[in-house]
């Protein structure tokens, strides 16, 4: 599906979002009548301080002018890995975009990622990862390092890589192992419209509680997060 | 008889002991009180990394991070540290969520602040998505701290600096104190040159990785509101100082770090490198920046004046 198509799967009744070199911005209308406020990145473009900016200046600007839910969409690149990027404060400009939308999620603004292409790294943390419900697209192909590169870190072979990688998905690439992990709450299918599951899951939101850890263990993909930091919640609040 | 060792203040230890070369164990020791650290799941409890053993890799007891609770000048303090010689401070799926329950307990009290001594690769590549989701958990658990009205201090003067996830956690504190070899960036000097080519960045010109990234580059631009002496005495005075000056968290810190960060690339996003940058905030011979002691850099950067204070 191209984005043309996602978007309009998604807002049969019309959206302005525009995509501007990558970075989408805008707003569209439910059938209900409820407006949406959209931004993203596109056609796996790499996420750097100037694309990060406008995408945190949108949700910012927002905040308190409109309501109802805000849909990250993405099919990005990683992090823009040059040296004005990181020179500029990359870290900080990804770390703002995440911020305003936990923000925005925390105070009423409820957030969804939409993850229909590619992305990776810092330039995930700062969008999907950063929503409340993170849905895939099938035929999404997140990852965090690609197995090529994670060889050369690792000095293992691509064969022995490849191996492991079918016995655990702690490691490798793809929508399915980060839906174990808990970090993908659902895939849709492109078999129903879009608005319907995109309504349907609007009409029951999970609460904006962070359940990824316990999730991750339902699915068997992340055995121990959830009752590491529980365990150490407890013994924090008990040593008050 | 000449004195004994003992009788060496812990304040004097603390100065004399580099935070760089200190283990993470060392560093909360002698930043926190004297003897006031109680540790959460300590390296006793053997909780090590369940996905290590897959790449046949040494596991280590704490999975490379201390958590727990101690004081600072009396007052409580939560306080987590990285330990940088263990797979490069690297988040893992135990080692981060030792971190997300510690700032989840943080904010259900909202008064106790934390301390996060950063000394981070960024995300483990054995475990490479629990990783990634375990920083983007603490990301979250980070601002709902800051919501709920806990201070959040970053500090960071490790070997393996603060790079990938690691950076964006920091971005999510509400204050950074960082010393000179105190890297802060994403993506690290080496990732650049493998993906973009040694014309974008060589790994190896320390200089380049040093005012690209380090702590006097991160403390003009603004992004650390302190600049600490590599010692750990420098970093515990540096934390008592961020806890004075921290505001509270809310939209107009948001809507101010917007502004904030639109403004840096205004006036330096023509910038090719950190001497231009310098240069255009006014800094004469800012070539010499790299070699100021730093008494004459902290002087030198209060001058400059540009602080993320009550805009991030």
């Amino acid at each position: 599906m191209t984005l043309d198509d996602i978007l309009t799967s998604l807002f049969p009744d019309g959206h302005g979002v525009r995509n501007d070199n990558g970075v989408l911005l805008g707003s569209a209308t439910l059938r209900s009548g409820d407006s949406m406020l959209v931004l993203g990145v596109a056609d796996r473009t790499a996420l750097g301080v100037d694309e990060a900016i406008k995408l945190s200046g949108h949700v910012v600007k927002s905040i308190g002018r409109d309501s109802g839910a805000i849909l990250v969409l993405v099919d990005s690149d990683s992090q823009r890995m040059s040296k004005r990027d990181e020179l500029l404060g990359l870290n900080e400009f990804l770390a703002h975009l995440a911020k305003v939308l936990i923000h925005a999620d925390m105070n009423g603004r409820p957030t969804i990622g939409l993850l229909y292409g590619h992305s990776a790294a810092g330039a995930l943390l700062a969008t999907g990862l950063a929503t409340r419900v993170l849905i895939g697209l099938p035929g999404a192909d997140p990852a965090v390092m690609d197995l090529p590169s994670m060889a050369k870190v690792t000095k293992l072979s691509m064969e022995a890589l490849e191996e492991k990688a079918r016995s655990t998905p702690v490691f490798a690439p793809g929508l399915s192992n980060l839906a174990q992990m808990g970090a993908v709450h659902m895939t849709w299918s492109h078999a129903d419209p879009l608005a319907d599951q995109l309504e349907a899951l609007l009409a029951d939101m999970p609460a904006a509680r962070d359940g990824r850890d316990a999730l991750g263990k339902a699915r068997g993909g992340r055995l121990k997060a959830a009752e590491i930091a529980e365990r150490v919640r407890d013994l924090a609040l008990q040593a008050r | 008889m000449t004195a004994p060792l003992k009788d060496i203040t812990p304040a004097e230890r603390a100065r004399s002991t580099s935070f760089y070369e200190a283990s993470a164990r060392t560093r909360l020791e002698l930043l926190l009180d004297a003897g006031s650290l109680i540790e959460f799941i300590g390296p006793e409890q053997r909780e090590v990394s369940p996905h290590l053993k897959i790449f046949d890799l040494p596991e280590q007891f704490d999975d490379g991070i201390v958590v727990g609770r101690g004081r600072l000048d009396g007052s409580p303090v939560f306080a987590a540290a990285q330990e940088g010689r263990f797979m490069g401070g690297a988040f893992g799926e135990v080692h981060g969520a030792k971190l997300t329950g510690l700032l989840r307990a943080a904010r259900q009290i909202g008064s106790i602040p934390v301390l996060i001594l950063f000394d981070t690769g960024g995300v483990r590549l054995q475990e490479a998505n629990a990783g990634e989701l375990a920083i983007a958990e603490i990301m979250r658990a980070v601002m709902e701290a800051r919501s709920a009205g806990v201070k959040v201090i970053g500090l960071i003067g490790g070997r393996s600096g603060c790079y990938g996830g690691g950076g964006l956690i920091a971005g999510c504190c509400s204050a950074l104190a960082v010393s000179e070899p105190g890297r802060i960036a994403v993506s690290g000097p080496e990732v650049i040159e493998t993906n973009r080519g040694v014309e974008e960045f060589d790994s190896r010109d320390r200089a380049l990785v040093w005012r690209t990234m380090g702590g006097k580059h991160r403390r003009l631009l603004g992004a650390a509101d302190v600049f600490a002496d590599d010692n750990v005495q420098d970093f515990r005075e540096a934390a008592l100082e961020l806890l004075g000056l921290v505001g509270p968290f809310g939209l107009d810190a948001l809507k101010a770090e917007q502004e904030r960060l639109a403004d840096r690339l205004r006036r330096f996003g023509a910038c090719s490198d950190a001497v231009d940058i310098w240069t255009t905030e006014g800094i004469a011979h800012a070539e010499t920046v790299p070699e100021l002691p730093a008494d004459q850099f902290i002087a030198l950067a209060d001058r400059i004046g540009r602080t993320s204070r009550d805009a991030r």
